[in-house]
């Protein structure tokens, strides 16, 4: 009876130094999401991608999120939230978590963070964007075959770097087909507004366009294409049940190749802060199937992805002029990251004024 | 059997301290209830709601955070409501007050002195004061609905900081991304402890201190209670009720005004589209919950931060839905409420024979 006591007390003094022991200790990954996970757009993606880390690695990672987290102090908090938890890898998936991420980074440097769309990083803060424009340049060049009255109307956000690209990728890729092809852009000042984004589509249409795209989240614009019979291209995600017959392709986010690598790099020990900017060829920019349009414009667009995926084409190849008319990039040379990512100018054959 | 409410011929006093514990009482049974049903254990998922976030030092750091502005704002609210006057627009004197102290650092990057921060605290304050006094001018002169005029006024406080964070107070440095230039670090509150607990704590504080005195002990908290309960008698007492309409409009004001620029100068540091996650709206529920009184404020702005707080560990411990936090709120204010019937009203069981005698 003694022995049992002793050998009892024993295993407990192990319990209790040891902690308690588990067949194997999960790396647990973090994310928190700017939206709820059912906006079908931005965040849906995002969660996506956690998806397909629990899918592929789940035997080793657990994950947690935490979503509608407003970009401001609260972020800070939850992020700090994930980090005493114990999480090794925190995704923060919207530019506003920027400042937050890197705040917690530094009282946690054994903890690995990822920010989407920043451009501050630190020993242990990595980022991560997509080449959107590549899918940009595809659909401007379709909506120029499309298009019979050589104007397209285009949503768009805010006049930051990465959407302003958006919009001088896609006329380039309408220049091709149609040199003198027209663009007209409404800013609505919101990511994610279905009632403003109706309200621009509807405008848009009023005034000629035929085909429309957007640089929104929202489903509403190709719902309003739908009704008024004018193509359109979707965002985010593939959109195709909201608009069977007006969706042309989606530029669709796809952050499950990058996540499930990076989470893999933590694993094995060789995580890098790093810039990373995927795009056709990463997997990271996938185009939806093309539908609703004449099989030449299908094929041209897929011959077009194929090139820029080889990168046998870059959607920036000079020579190319700002909107007054100056070279900003001269023939034969392919535009810089650096260039692309503080990009404040539209190209030529833009019309209005750039807000600034 | 039938139970019918009877009403009490007095206030019950039992009642006015039984009721908000009956309401937290039953929110977290119901709550057990639901957790049950989504499969969790109830005990466990009642714990990282409501206990855990006061569990560590951490977390209780981060809990007044939270609190603070809830506190500020709602112990203003609850005067003006004592004196039966509705601002609803506290969100938009906490953006004007954020607005107002930011102009320092954003005009006088470089300006560095022991003033520049109380500069900043008195712009804010006087921010949300000023702009406070549209809907008092505007219902003393022309006898508007202060709660339709001081609520639209918050898209205004709204739009006008939207406009200025991505036009002409965008960070120069900053890739044309809608965020002003970064508080330096003399421009930013004194932080109190390891963690981000910040002074605003201690003015959340103090206004309540000085409220509950203020309400309690003088001239004019009583003036502003008895033109809150009848302004005919206020009137035959000398009281002017437009007097009471501007101070207790401007001192609420004032007081968002002065948690807005804590937010921005504190926790934030710097100016962005959004700066607050709706403090000015939740502060009305926290003047109520407060039955407002300040001394009850306080601890109702720690309960409504603990569900915050409780709502986003539920996410990460439990991986349940944002969505459940807001049902929590939503409950705890709807029980509060209702038990509130039971001050004014008392139950009655009435016997069915003599109920259906009479029918």
């Amino acid at each position: 009876m003694k022995k049992l006591l002793g050998l009892t007390a024993v295993a407990l003094a192990m319990v209790l130094v040891t902690g308690v022991p588990h067949a194997a200790e999960k790396m647990k990954v973090g994310f928190i999401y700017v939206g709820p996970i059912g906006d079908h757009g931005w965040s849906y993606q995002h969660d996506q991608g956690r998806l397909a880390i629990e899918k592929e690695l789940g035997d080793q990672v657990e994950t947690v999120f935490v979503e509608k987290v407003s970009e401001g102090p609260d972020a800070e908090r939850v992020i700090e939230r994930l980090a005493r938890q114990g999480a090794g890898l925190i995704f923060t998936t919207s530019f506003g978590f920027m400042n937050p991420t890197l705040k917690v980074a530094k009282r946690f440097p054994k903890v690995k963070f990822e920010h989407a769309t920043g451009f501050k990083r630190a020993p242990n803060v990595a980022t991560y964007n997509a080449r959107f424009y590549e899918g940009r340049y595809i659909i401007g060049q379709a909506a120029a075959k499309i298009s019979k009255s050589g104007v397209a109307g285009y949503i768009a956000s805010f006049p930051i770097p990465e959407v302003v690209m958006g919009i001088n990728a896609f006329i380039l890729g309408a220049q091709t087909v149609n040199p003198g092809f027209k663009l007209k852009v409404i800013w609505v000042n919101s990511w994610f507004d279905p009632g403003k984004e109706a309200d621009a589509a509807k405008v848009l249409i009023g005034q000629g366009v035929d085909v429309i795209t957007q640089h929104t989240d929202s489903t509403a614009p190709l719902q309003i294409a739908s009704e008024k019979g004018v193509h359109a291209f979707g965002q985010a995600t593939d959109m195709i049940k909201f608009a069977p017959k007006a969706q042309v392709t989606s530029i669709v986010n796809n952050w499950a190749p990058y996540y499930v690598a990076r989470t893999k790099a933590v694993l094995d020990g060789i995580w890098k802060s790093e810039d990373t900017w995927g795009g056709l060829s990463a997997g990271t920019v996938q185009m939806a199937p093309y539908t609703n349009v004449a099989a030449d414009i299908a094929k041209a667009a897929k011959e077009t992805e194929a090139k820029i995926r080889s990168g046998a084409l870059h959607p920036f190849t000079g020579p190319l002029q700002k909107q007054d008319g100056t070279e900003f990039l001269a023939a034969g040379k392919v535009i810089d990251d650096g260039t692309l990512a503080g990009m404040n100018f539209y190209v030529k054959g833009v019309d209005g004024k750039l807000p600034q | 059997m039938k139970i019918i409410l009877e009403k009490r011929i007095e206030h019950s006093r039992v009642m006015a301290l039984l009721s908000p514990l009956l309401a937290i009482a039953i929110t977290v049974v119901i709550g057990g209830i639901i957790f049950a049903s989504l499969g969790l254990d109830p005990a466990e998922a009642l714990y990282v709601y409501f206990v855990e976030p006061v569990t560590t030092l951490w977390s209780i750091e981060e809990l007044i955070v939270k609190a603070a502005p809830l506190v500020l704002i709602g112990a203003g609210l609850a005067i003006c409501y004592s004196a039966n006057v509705w601002n609803i627009g506290a969100e938009g004197q906490l953006t004007i007050g954020a607005l107002f102290g930011s102009a320092i650092p954003v005009y006088f990057t470089t300006w560095q002195s022991p003033l520049t921060l109380v500069v900043m605290l008195v712009l804010g304050g006087f921010g949300g004061a000023l702009f406070a006094a549209i809907p008092a001018a505007l219902k003393n002169r022309f006898g508007a609905n202060e709660i339709l005029t001081s609520l639209m006024l918050v898209y205004v406080a709204q739009l006008l900081l939207d406009w200025l964070v991505r036009g002409p107070w965008r960070d120069p440095q900053g890739y044309n991304f809608p965020q002003s230039v970064p508080f330096e670090g003399w421009q930013q509150l004194p932080l109190l402890g390891e963690g981000r607990v910040h002074i605003g704590a201690i003015f959340a504080v103090m206004a309540v201190i000085v409220l509950a005195i203020m309400m309690g002990r003088s001239l004019r908290g009583f003036e502003i209670r008895v033109v809150g309960n009848s302004p005919r008698a206020g009137a035959f007492a000398g009281f002017h009720q437009k007097r009471v309409v501007w101070f207790t409009f401007m001192l609420s004001g004032a007081l968002a005004g002065l948690a807005g620029i804590c937010e921005v100068a504190g926790p934030s540091g710097e100016l962005q589209p959004s700066i607050s996650p709706g403090y000015g709206f939740t502060a009305i529920i926290v003047a109520f919950l407060g039955r407002l009184n300040p001394i009850g404020v306080l601890f109702a702005g720690f309960l409504l931060a603990i569900s915050y707080l409780g709502g986003e560990a539920a996410q990460v411990e439990l991986g349940i839905s944002d969505k459940t936090a807001q049902v929590f709120q939503g409950m705890l204010l709807f029980f509060i409420l209702a038990c509130d019937t039971m001050i004014l009203y008392r139950i009655k069981i009435a016997s069915g024979r003599s109920a259906s005698a009479k029918a």
